[in-house]
């Protein structure tokens, strides 16, 4: 007969706990990709969590090296953060230019802006209705969808793409936009308030919406800044800093639009129905940028100024803009002899704010990690490039 | 205030410290720093109340080719608006650069890639290991060196296509 | 079944096979296993919402592989994904299915050549029913792959070896 051996914690009576390590992904409904954390916890209370990432590292910078040309390398620059692929080819191409020193025309700009807005709003519908879908509202996801669809349409008349465009190029962009894209648009910009209202009422301004996301991943300005978020993250803990208006490129310079920032309307400034807020705000602004560029969009040609040749001199350049998920940047190299880059790095935003994750999930349960990183909104192409 | 205005303060602090200063380069001007320096220059500039640089936008890792690898800091004050950029150069066989980890968070990330895509070895730094490439692939073996050859296999799985 | 649908008036007997009604079953309730890897996952996402709407196709997304049918592979595999992805396959229960969709994970797609960290086709891994070229394929393509998996399983026998995979074709 097996003897039982009496531990030394229940004679004593003292009941110690200790730590346990939970695995949480690669495959995780909520983890938007293949994330994996390793979250320690103390019973349901989180003591630690180290994010493991590289699931999907799609080597982009040795891709970028590789090619043959620097146009080549807009396709790969498109898959790194697939929901907002306008917003990579913008900066990407902005970033050639400034290093070859070429003007582009007027028309090409705003339509950029339009491309670059319209974007915005598709991937924050996607943002917003998964982070619904994370807290177990499942409409609210279904009717985000039905708007993003409107959105991939005007692309898909414009470019032929759903997704992944290809439709910026250096010196210009590849289609000019078709006859009936004004009037889909214009359709677009009436339908879209009162569409985002009902998200509003149906999620935002949710009782049990609030609770979940109220008070919960607060994320103090300082630290914001010393992890280096951008976009979402940083104003949603109250810092006024967008380089759409801190330092203007394409023609931001000519629209009038706010920037909004956390102001802890819910719980405190910085939790995660700020940052929710905030792009649900942002999405507002857009429409307004929107409907002003459409307004001043002059004519031309939108051809002219793609250079048969791009051939930068020696030099480099760090150039960076507001991509829906906050400060994308790239860093390019030239050797000035070669016809591809000799470096490109990216700076993806998501990477940059996922790394606070731990800092802002210590203390809450493991159920709020759930909302702490739905409202981080990354895109694991972009973490893992 | 302008990168040459920032350059002289650098240089009326750590003299000792800078390589070279690069007024004419294209698209921006750029300092060189020494690499077992560089932790209290970045401690100046972040702490300095004129510069003030709180953010670090970019850590970028480069292998120039040539036998050198090189770290570049791309910083910037969100209390001024100004920016700055910074360069160390190390060479392969030796690549050991001071970690501004305890300086700008962001570094922390930025600078186990950089350490996992080139073998750059950041001094003082908490936690480097590999980030985006698997923990157990090939010692030595860094994919954006110059002369990185593709292996054969990993784990029975057929690498090249 | 919908040919019978509402179609007898008193009470009547229906004769088929095993496999018929067993191949039917299966084909109609394929629930899929709700995993993403990259692009082609916002793809998913779109046919499963409103405006391709799966589930249509008895098709409901579940968060474990026990509960699992259908695999959509749908995005990069890359190496250290590449054995989380066999084991989540050999967790699914029999029978099983996986639709490989895109050109990442059919082939390794535009990170075929330079992908240092890219499997090329995770038919490398796991056995492949449907291949769904496209990158990122349409929704609508993701339905036809899922149209060609039904016929596939309507096609096949309790005893006879699987069937080979098969295409959706580039239009």
């Amino acid at each position: 007969m097996a003897t039982f051996e009496i531990t030394t914690r229940s004679v004593k009576g003292d009941l110690k706990t200790d730590t346990m390590i939970l695995n949480m992904g690669p495959q995780h409904p909520s983890t938007h990709g293949v994330l994996r954390l390793e979250l320690v916890v103390d019973g349901e209370v989180i003591v630690d969590v180290i994010p493991h990432i590289g699931y999907l590292h799609r080597c982009f910078e040795k891709h970028a090296e590789q090619m043959t040309n620097y146009q080549q390398v807009i396709p790969y620059v498109d898959r790194m953060d697939y929901v907002a692929a306008m917003g990579n080819e913008l900066a990407y191409v902005l970033a050639v230019e400034k290093l070859l020193g070429i003007e582009v025309p007027e028309r090409v700009q705003y339509i950029r802006v339009i491309m670059a807005e319209l974007q915005r709003i598709a991937s924050h519908l996607l943002a917003i209705g998964t982070y619904g879908l994370d807290l177990g509202a499942f409409t609210p996801f279904l009717w985000c969808f039905r708007e993003r669809e409107k959105i991939l349409d005007l692309f898909e008349i414009t470019c032929g793409a759903r997704l992944l465009y290809n439709y910026i190029w250096v010196g210009g962009v590849s289609h000019d936009l078709p006859s009936e894209f004004g009037k889909k648009l214009k359709d677009f910009l009436k339908t879209f308030p009162k569409a985002l209202k009902e998200i509003n009422d149906l999620l935002t301004f949710n009782k049990i919406f609030i609770d979940r996301t109220a008070n919960v991943g607060v994320l103090p300005a300082d630290v914001a800044i010393n992890y280096g978020c951008s976009g979402p993250m940083l104003r949603g803990s109250g810092v006024k800093f967008d380089l759409r208006k801190n330092e203007p490129y394409l023609v931001y310079d000519r629209f009038e639009f706010d920037i909004p920032v956390g102001e802890g309307k819910m719980g405190t400034v910085g939790d995660c129905w700020d940052r929710y807020y905030v792009r649900v705000r942002e999405m507002e602004e857009s429409l307004k940028i929107i409907e002003q560029a459409w307004e001043q969009l002059p004519p031309g040609d939108v051809h002219s100024a793609i250079p048969k040749k791009v051939r930068p001199p020696q030099g480099e350049v760090y150039f960076r803009t507001e991509n829906p998920r906050g400060e994308i940047g790239f860093y390019i190299i030239s050797d000035g002899h070669s016809a591809s880059p000799f470096r490109v790095k990216a700076r993806a935003p998501s990477f940059v704010n996922l790394s606070v994750l731990p800092e802002i999930s210590r203390g809450y349960m493991i159920a709020d990690l759930v909302a702490i990183l739905g409202s981080v909104d990354i895109v694991l192409g972009e973490v893992d490039r | 205030m302008q990168a040459n205005e920032i350059y002289e303060r650098i240089k009326s602090k750590f003299e000792d410290a800078i390589v070279e200063f690069k007024a004419d380069a294209i698209v921006e001007p750029y300092l060189e720093v020494k690499a077992d320096r560089v932790k209290d220059v970045c401690e100046f500039l972040r702490d300095d109340p004129e510069l003030a640089f709180d953010y670090l936008m970019c850590l970028s890792g480069v292998d120039y080719g040539n036998g050198t690898l090189g770290v570049v800091y791309h910083i910037y004050s969100m209390k001024h608006g100004h920016r700055f950029v910074l360069k160390v150069k190390v060479p392969i066989d030796n690549p050991v650069v001071q970690s501004v980890e305890s300086i700008w968070k962001s570094a922390n990330w930025h600078e186990r890639e950089a350490y996992d895509m080139f073998g750059i070895i950041f001094e003082g730094h908490p936690d480097l290991r590999r980030i985006l490439m698997p923990y157990d692939w090939p010692e030595g073996s860094y994919p954006l060196r110059k002369d990185f050859q593709v292996p054969e296999f990993y784990n029975g799985m057929k690498v090249p296509y | 079944m919908g040919l019978l649908d509402k179609r007898f008036e008193t009470e009547n007997i229906i004769i088929t096979s095993v496999e018929d009604v067993l191949n039917w079953a299966r084909l109609s309730s394929l629930w899929m296993m709700q995993f993403g890897l990259a692009c082609c996952a916002i793809e998913m996402m779109a046919a499963s919402a409103s405006h391709f709407d799966i589930m249509r196709f008895g098709i409901i997304p579940r968060s474990s592989p026990r509960q699992a049918d259908l695999m959509i592979v749908a995005g990069t595999v890359t190496l250290k994904m590449a054995s989380r992805v066999k084991r989540l396959y050999e967790q699914m229960p029999d029978p099983k299915y996986v639709i490989s969709m895109g050109s990442c994970a059919n082939c390794g797609g535009p990170y075929w050549e330079h992908g240092y960290h890219v499997l090329k086709g995770v038919d490398r891994v796991i056995p492949v029913d449907v291949y769904v070229p496209g990158c990122p394929p349409r929704p609508e393509a993701l339905l036809e792959g899922i149209i060609k998996l039904r016929e596939k399983i309507r096609r096949e026998s309790l005893v006879k070896k699987k069937l080979p995979p098969v295409y959706v074709e580039e239009k």
